[in-house]
């Protein structure tokens, strides 16, 4: 089962709407309620990291009975060093989006956390890309 | 705890989910820092918190909260009430303060997470 969504970046009033999409695909795939929201709350962050650090953003989701593969690939500034955006605590993020309860330095580590496994790639002005992998059988 | 006892003794408003007031709520966690909230992993878990905006109601919804209390009487949009009642969440407004709220609920016996 594959979907595509756009997100458009600085447009809070969406951000959640493709993992509140996922979450009910979820449901009526039956699968676990942790899987569930390990997916969603990592594609969120992922949304949110979109919305406020980059321009926009395509997200592809991949569903077969072993997996479920996200791939986000944003247009943006791009991340100049991963294992320091990795950290917890580390954060570039705006007055606006600190306002909106984000920006805290924390998604990245949560995404990680969250998730069985993630790759990031990125050039600096020129975009992000994150794959997100969890194992449905395990 | 029950939400609707959890309304009773924080003289709180329910605005929306009454549906699901006779839910038990085990943990609570007050905060305003979204981020924050995203990590945690409990089950029935109630925030009280001073934000009020959609990415409130949002984060709740990816975080399996059930329910938000949304102290110092902050103001609670149609937009956030209609996301709310499409998650069957409820939302209480409540005039105390986050401070005040956290004390009255830790000392009816409901755990906090850390
Ligand atoms: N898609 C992206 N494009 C460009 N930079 C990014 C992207 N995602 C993350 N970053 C960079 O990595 C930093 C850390 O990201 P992370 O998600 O951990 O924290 P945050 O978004 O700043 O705050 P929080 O996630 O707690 O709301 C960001 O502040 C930003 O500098
Ligand atoms: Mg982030």
């Amino acid at each position: 089962m594959q979907f595509e969504y756009k997100i458009k970046g600085g447009d809070f009033s969406e951000a959640g709407t493709i993992s509140s999409k996922l979450k009910k695909i979820l449901k009526q795939l039956n699968i676990d309620n942790k899987i569930i929201k390990k997916v969603v709350i990592a594609l969120y962050e992922a949304e949110v990291n979109v919305i406020a650090h980059a321009y926009n953003g395509k997200v592809n989701i991949d569903i077969d009975t072993e997996k479920i593969e996200i791939n986000i690939k944003d247009k943006g500034p791009g991340i100049e060093n991963i294992a320091k955006a990795m950290e917890k605590g580390f954060s570039t993020a705006t007055s606006k989006v600190r306002e909106m309860g984000f920006g805290a330095g924390m998604g990245l580590p949560n995404i990680k956390k969250n998730s069985d496994k993630l790759d990031i790639k990125s050039k600096v002005s020129e975009g992000t890309n994150l794959k997100i992998i969890t194992f449905l059988n395990k | 705890m029950k939400i609707k006892d959890i309304a009773d003794i924080l003289n709180a408003e329910i605005v929306c989910g009454f549906n699901e007031i006779n839910r038990e709520a085990n943990y609570c966690f007050a905060s305003d820092l979204m981020s924050d909230v995203l990590t945690i992993d409990k089950d029935n878990l109630l925030l009280i918190t001073g934000l009020s905006n959609l990415q409130t109601i949002r984060t709740a919804e990816m975080s399996d909260i059930f329910a938000i209390i949304f102290a110092r009487n902050k103001e609670i949009t149609e937009e956030m009430k209609k996301l709310a009642e499409d998650n069957n969440m409820v939302l209480l407004k409540c005039k105390y303060s986050m401070f005040k709220t956290s004390g009255i609920l830790y000392k009816n016996g409901i755990n906090p997470v850390y």
